[in-house]
């Protein structure tokens, strides 16, 4: 069973509704039992990163998924979910993510030339980087490099180092996936990326 | 390389796919949900729904529709038609909708736009607007392209991208279903004066018309049509594939 968390940011409709279509049993839940009980965690998340941070703490959501990352258990951050993992966001401000992937959230606008339309938004190509050019990443072990998959963001991951498994390109590299041992996060949504999407969700609830 | 998207549009009235389609390998040629999947498994970028239902039955038949194609389908979902206020993006965005278009709603109060992208974000608000030259000048049109509201279009496409609209589907009324290829110079006028994605519609009727589209205006990223796919006189992967051989980054 696979725990997408709930505290309040988003509609969870179609990233439940993916699961189930791929045979998973998933759950939208903020019951610490059921998270603690679940083969595999989702983090989700969409709008700004300061009130989602906020949300996640005073539910008392944040303790609970770095306790479950930190014994082991996959867990998956996508989106804004997948930024909440790194070590801080520089979204208005400066904020502490959970810091579970070493990383920090910066806007697309510095990085991509002027003629660029933020937000990144559209289907674009994954460049396998660090285990996954080694073919050695089980996320994504049923897709191949130069997949196309879907974005909608203006900031994005820098500084990951060796975290970073995939990139896209859009007048700069930008990081599409990150990976430290058990867990990972997508910038693009699985969700809403066809049947490469649906195939990394799937190699994900195999791990 | 970000791609160049093709979204088919369907128009749903009282559950129903209105425009009747060719398609002989589906068993419900006017199921929304069938279409959907078809589409999706051809190679569609997006999907638009329209709403086009009047009745209160009708709409709440069209949110059935939209959260069995929802449960289906995963791809970007854009849906419009009868879009007004805050309580109608809320209830198809519930329904696994993930973009909102809205049209003569926003020509009645404008104020809607921002009042959404708060809410749900810029990527969430797409304005879609209709257009005819009219003694050169862009008009917008409302009711269905019916009536000239008078507001010089590129105007109001800027304002409605400031107040936070994240995309913008140009209709050309001049080209709508003429099939001699889209409206090239008002597109370009768009995609001169805003800075967020622009989805061309009307006017698509072969695989060139696209080229010619992505060819000209290399800015703008998606092109949008509903009959010519329905009718299957172009084929979204016969159009990816021409694309990819013209050198338009395509998702194939």
């Amino acid at each position: 069973m696979i725990a997408i968390i709930d505290y309040g940011v988003g509609n969870l409709f179609s990233l439940q509704s993916s699961c189930k279509y791929i045979g998973q049993e998933a759950v939208v839940t903020a019951d610490p039992a059921l998270i603690e009980a679940a083969d595999q965690i989702i983090l989700p998340g969409v709008g700004a990163y300061e009130d989602a941070a906020k949300k996640l703490r005073e539910s008392g959501m944040a303790d609970i998924v770095t306790a479950q990352a930190k014994a082991g258990k996959p867990l998956m951050g996508i989106c804004l979910g997948m930024q909440l993992l790194l070590e801080k966001s520089y979204e208005y401000g400066e904020h502490e993510g959970l810091g579970l992937i070493k990383g920090n959230v910066v806007p697309i606008k510095g990085v991509a030339p002027d003629s660029y339309k933020i937000p990144h938004i559209g289907w674009n190509a994954l460049e396998f980087r660090g285990r996954a050019a080694e073919g050695a990443e089980p996320l994504f072990k049923y897709i191949k490099e130069g997949d196309h998959v879907y974005f909608v963001h203006s900031y994005y991951a820098a500084d990951c180092a060796d975290s970073t498994i995939a990139v896209t390109e859009y007048g700069a590299e930008l990081t599409a996936a990150v990976a430290d041992g058990n867990v990972y996060g997508c910038q693009f949504h699985p969700e809403k990326s066809g049947a490469v999407g649906l195939k990394i969700l799937q190699a994900f609830c195999e791990l | 390389m970000i791609t160049k998207r093709i979204i088919p549009c369907l128009d749903v009235k009282d559950g129903r796919v209105v425009k009747g389609t060719k398609f002989k390998d589906l068993n419900d040629v006017s199921s929304p949900v069938e279409l959907a999947k078809f589409y999706t498994d051809a190679g569609a970028d997006e999907l638009v729904f329209y709403d086009i239902t009047a009745s209160s039955d009708g709409r709440k038949l069209f949110t059935e529709i939209l959260t069995e194609t929802a449960s289906n389908v995963f791809i970007p979902l854009t849906v419009g038609g009868g879009i007004s206020t805050i309580e109608d993006f809320d209830r198809v965005l519930k329904c696994g909708a993930d973009k909102v278009s809205v049209n003569s709603g926003a020509i009645r109060n404008p104020s809607i736009i921002g009042e959404a992208a708060r809410l749900y974000g810029d990527q969430c608000v797409v304005l879609s607007v209709d257009v005819s030259l009219i003694d050169g000048v862009y008009r917008v049109f409302a009711k269905g392209a019916r009536e000239n509201t008078g507001m010089e279009a590129i105007d109001w496409i800027k304002r409605c991208v400031d107040a936070g609209a994240g995309e913008v589907v140009v209709n050309s009324i001049d080209t709508d279903g003429v099939k001699q290829g889209f409206d090239i110079p008002l597109l370009k006028a768009v995609c001169d004066a805003v800075n967020v994605p622009v989805i061309a519609s009307g006017g698509a009727g072969c695989i060139e018309d696209f080229i010619e589209l992505f060819t000209e205006i290399p800015d703008i990223d998606a092109g949008l049509a509903a009959s010519i796919f329905h009718f299957k006189e172009v084929e979204i992967a016969d159009l990816k594939e021409a694309m990819a051989k013209a050198g338009i980054p395509a998702r194939r």
